[in-house]
């Protein structure tokens, strides 16, 4: 008898270890992009302080993200590059961006701090093609004219892996650069005619500091993080700009969201004056008619959360909040498009 | 015993007992050969679902592309041109480095630790040779990407590039600027991974070789290295190949390590100092972040090839050992 | 002796040097790797090491004040499913090959596959699962990720008991069956105690591989950021977790990373060891 009991026991337990944490709080299950991973992350841990409710969000890659909510395994997806309106509509899905942040060119120059070196559009372009191959070419001694570059060639390192950051730093390539756009144009990777690849964001970033005189380009975080040398790039304007939030920030406010049906819009070479012209966002993507309702409400909760009371959290690791024009316009799309 | 208790005759004589014990345990063999044809079974059904589910996959591609897909170099998201050349030349170059590397390394660790290191000895180092195992494959790539690579291209393939880059005929194998990451470096981060495979195995059934069959070479005057490759390596042989094929089979698949130092290049190229491509890294590379239908097809298409580029290089080095088994006249 | 004799007896001797000299030099080889990337790992990981990261689960970016707890758990539940389905069966299918199929055409085929089934890019196997269970059920969980597991354990298993099996003397099983022993008996009791030493070496390669297999669980087990042992639910793992935090910005997350790294390799180390006192204990010899 007293074995039964015994075995009673260690079921009981056995159950109830399992269980555990599965009844008292909707867990809200989302999966895709990488770069806004880090920012979900810190949000949802916000977040269930306040609500007790669980959002897990993974990074499996913007290409996991769309494949999974399509097939409805998780509640929300989340990709860097948009979804086009045809494939919203088949599937009954809505999308809409969830927070901003910048890519910026990185050099290893001797004596070339962050923020000194400028740049065009083009002459990047020219550079990631390999038509610009050395340091002192007359096209990059022009605009600089104030520093010394050395006379050596250019190395350049770009993403071995597919990524929404190699999307929109080619997206923004094609919009400066016709010939970038006829001889190989944009997508999560292409094939580069130039250079060494790394792989993510750390790989480019690792290979940068390792090569004298390359140049190569990751998310703004990675070049804080890792101190690296940014460089100023000239914006559409004219007008040249160094990476920061507020440059990030007024690409996002002067992008045209208003007239961008479910906000397919890439915010790369933005118009304004300020604005930092390699912008991105990452979208959420969800079921306007979700399977579970309770999970997409908690989710929209969050995102609600997020948008008005997440800045401070966003900011402290270098991404840049919506503006309160375009959270607005959000919340519009929300209560015109989802059933809640 | 619940049958004899049930049954209406209670079996007396030893005679009766033989017959029910003789026919209980042939239902029992019976059913435990049926249990464990079953489980040989499940292994059939999982490389076959495997398999189909990557054919299925892979249609679109296979569909649009055709015979193209294998021989194409192309490798192009933007187009949505897609071909498979180079990611099975840099599979089967890399896994060949690897095996060049790891075979004859694997076979001196055995040979060490079975007949050369005093007994204290083997435990520890084998089980820390074992260990090589257990790193994660992860950390391999990253210890690759950010130690050793930076290591290489430093200190040792701007030497390879000097003395061996001028070579001829191998030469071509050894130019290129030194980069750090590429076929070589992405061949001997296999061969490490796969040495504790190979020489685990063969650890294992080296130590199986009957006393008495060695005892006899030694009483001859044999000496150990005799022994070891006239003696052990003959009676062990199967097996042996057996562990070079576990060692092969990881090196042909392994995805996270290779994707960090192998650089993802869709560029055919015949120094192994350069960037290259491995089916499993290129889906490891691209496929999370692959949106075109027909890019995450042409991905999982690779996943199938590499079954079909196993299915060859497996059916290959049976072959040969069948010849080999031919010529020794054993079995 | 005639000279030619010294001569060649001289020879041999060399070579048999020679070869003893070259087989420790690629012991040391193997350990000098295994030694240096220890190294990096302890130096990389260090500042994570402590108690929290036993007792704290993944913490949000930058990465201070966490551990790895949840992650710990997570690959514990999801290596237990994968050895509990894989090696049952890993150990019946080589069984089977060994003992009843050892020339037969079938045992032949299904020896092929399972070698082919070796070397499948693990990332395939873990879509394998996803299409056949986790696109069907709906939703990600440990069970699936153990599932995807359980398809790499299984053909290690098969390989090292089939490879064991066949290499225990003949004259052992015609002893046993002479005596009019059942060959269930024979097999499970006889033969499997005489390659058990083989077979548990094959179930720790096999458990030090998946331990550190991050790609087929991406699309099964997926990750989770908080406590959960629920088989049906999302978990985390010491490898995505490691993935997704090694190539990130963040010098906590990098550092919490390695030190997970250094935990799984001790983790493996001290199952090696163990496993080889207790085996010590029980040896069987073939003569």
């Amino acid at each position: 008898m007293t074995i039964s009991i015994k075995v009673r026991l260690a079921v009981l337990a056995a159950a109830s270890v399992f269980t555990l944490g599965s009844v008292q709080a909707t867990e809200v299950t989302g999966a895709g992009s990488s770069f806004v991973y880090p920012v979900l992350s810190k949000w949802s841990v916000a977040f269930h302080a306040k609500t007790g409710n669980q959002i897990n969000y993974q990074s499996i890659g913007s290409g996991g993200g769309i494949a999974q909510i399509k097939a409805a395994t998780v509640d929300f997806g989340a990709s860097d590059a948009p979804l086009s309106q045809k494939v919203l509509h088949k599937f009954g899905l809505g999308q809409f961006p969830l927070v901003i942040g910048g890519i910026v060119p990185v050099v290893h120059l001797a004596g070339i701090k962050a923020g000194q070196m400028r740049l065009t559009g083009p002459v990047l372009a020219a550079i990631f093609m390999g038509q610009i191959t050395r340091w002192n070419s007359p096209i990059l001694v022009k605009l600089n004219p104030s520093i010394k570059l050395p006379d050596a060639a250019i190395t350049v390192i770009h993403r071995s892996d597919g990524s929404g950051t190699t999307y929109n730093f080619t997206n923004y390539l094609s919009k400066v650069s016709p010939d970038w756009k006829s001889k190989i144009g944009f997508a999560t990777s292409v094939p580069w005619p130039a250079g060494v690849g790394g792989k993510g964001n750390e790989g480019v970033s690792a290979y940068v500091e390792q090569i004298k005189n390359s140049i190569g380009y990751v998310e703004y975080a990675y070049a804080l993080q890792n101190q690296m040398s940014y460089t100023q790039l000239q914006n559409s304007t004219g007008q040249f700009i160094k990476p920061s939030n507020t440059a990030f920030s007024a690409a996002a406010a002067t992008a045209d969201w208003a007239h961008a049906k479910d906000f397919h819009l890439l915010m790369t070479n933005a118009p304004g004056a300020k604005a930092w012209p390699i912008a991105a966002t990452t979208w959420a993507i969800m079921y306007k008619k979700p399977k579970n309702a309770a999970h997409a409400k908690t989710a929209f909760e969050f995102f609600k959360w997020a948008f008005e009371h997440g800045q401070p959290l966003a900011q402290s690791l270098d991404y840049v909040p919506l503006p309160p024009s375009l959270v607005k316009q959000i919340e519009a799309y929300w209560a015109r498009q989802f059933k809640m | 015993m619940p049958d004899s208790s049930t049954s209406a005759a209670i079996p007396n004589t030893p005679a009766q007992r033989m017959i029910l014990r003789t026919t209980r345990d042939a239902r029992n063999d019976r059913l435990f050969r049926w249990v464990l044809l079953s489980c040989a079974m499940l292994v059939l059904l999982a490389l076959l679902g495997a398999v189909a589910s990557t054919l299925w996959g892979g249609r679109l591609a296979f569909h649009t592309f055709g015979w193209k897909f294998l021989v194409s170099d192309q490798w192009n998201a933007v187009t949505g041109q897609f071909g498979a050349l180079v990611p099975i030349w840099g599979t089967l170059m890399t896994s060949l480095i690897a095996m060049l590397l790891a075979v004859p390394i694997s076979f001196g660790i055995a040979l060490f630790l079975t007949e050369v290191a005093p007994s204290w000895m083997r435990a520890p180092v084998s089980a820390a040779v074992e260990l090589l195992a257990g790193i994660p494959s992860i950390i391999y790539g990253m210890w690759g990407l950010f130690v050793f690579a930076p290591f290489l291209a430093d200190h040792v393939y701007p030497w390879v590039n000097d003395k061996l880059g001028h070579l001829p005929l191998i030469g071509a194998l050894f130019r290129g600027p030194p980069l750090g990451i590429g076929m070589l470096t992405a061949g001997i981060v296999l061969a490490i991974m796969v040495i504790p495979f190979i020489s685990s195995v063969m650890r294992d059934v080296f130590l199986t070789v009957p006393t008495r069959l060695k005892e006899s070479a030694y009483a001859l005057g044999s000496t150990t290295w005799e022994v070891v490759w006239n003696i052990v390596l003959p009676y062990t042989r199967s097996a042996v190949v057996g562990g070079i094929f576990l060692g092969l089979g990881r090196a042909l698949g392994e995805t996270m390590a290779v994707t960090f130092v192998l650089g993802n290049a869709h560029q055919l190229s015949a120094s192994l100092l350069m960037p290259s491509s491995s089916i499993a890294s290129v889906i490891a590379n691209e496929f999370t972040e692959a949106v075109s239908p027909m890019h995450q097809s042409s991905l999982i298409a690779l996943g199938f090839l590499l079954f079909v580029v196993t299915f060859i290089v497996l059916a290959i080095a049976k072959l040969l050992l069948l010849g080999l088994a031919r010529r020794g006249g054993t079995e | 002796m005639s000279a030619d004799n010294i001569w060649l007896y001289r020879r041999r001797r060399a070579i048999n040097l020679i070869a003893l000299v070259l087989g420790a030099a690629a012991t040391l080889f193997g350990l000098f790797w295994l030694g240096w990337i220890l190294w990096v790992t302890l130096v990389k990981g260090f500042t994570a090491l402590g108690p929290m990261l036993f007792t704290h689960s993944t913490p949000p970016p930058p990465g201070a004040g966490g551990g790895l707890a949840n992650a710990f758990l997570g690959s514990l539940i999801v290596n237990s499913i994968a050895l509990a389905v894989g090696v049952p069966v890993g150990i019946g299918a080589g069984m089977w090959l060994a003992e009843y199929a050892k020339h037969g055409k079938l045992g032949g085929v299904i020896r092929f596959l399972n070698d082919i089934l070796l070397s499948a890019p693990s990332i395939v196997l873990g879509l394998f699962i996803y299409t056949i269970l986790v696109k069907v059920v709906g939703h990600f969980s440990a069970l699936a990720g153990g599932l995807a597991l359980a398809l790499i354990v299984l053909p290690i298993v098969v390989r090292t008991t089939d490879e064991m099996l066949k290499l225990v003397p003949s004259t052992m099983r015609e002893a046993a069956l002479s005596l009019g022993i059942p060959q269930w008996k024979v097999v499970m009791q006889i033969l499997f105690r005489s390659a058990r030493a083989g077979v548990i070496t094959g179930i720790l390669l096999a458990l030090a591989r998946i331990s550190g297999e991050t790609a087929p669980l991406l699309f099964t087990a997926l990750n989770n950021q908080y406590w959960s042992s629920n088989l049906l639910k999302p978990i985390a793992t010491v490898p995505v977790v490691i993935f997704q935090f090694a190539l990130s910005p963040y010098a906590g997350w990098h550092a919490l990373a390695w030190a997970g790294a250094l935990v799984i390799t001790l983790f493996i180390l001290t199952l090696s060891l163990l496993s080889r006192l207790i085996l010590s204990r029980s040896k069987v010899t073939h003569d």
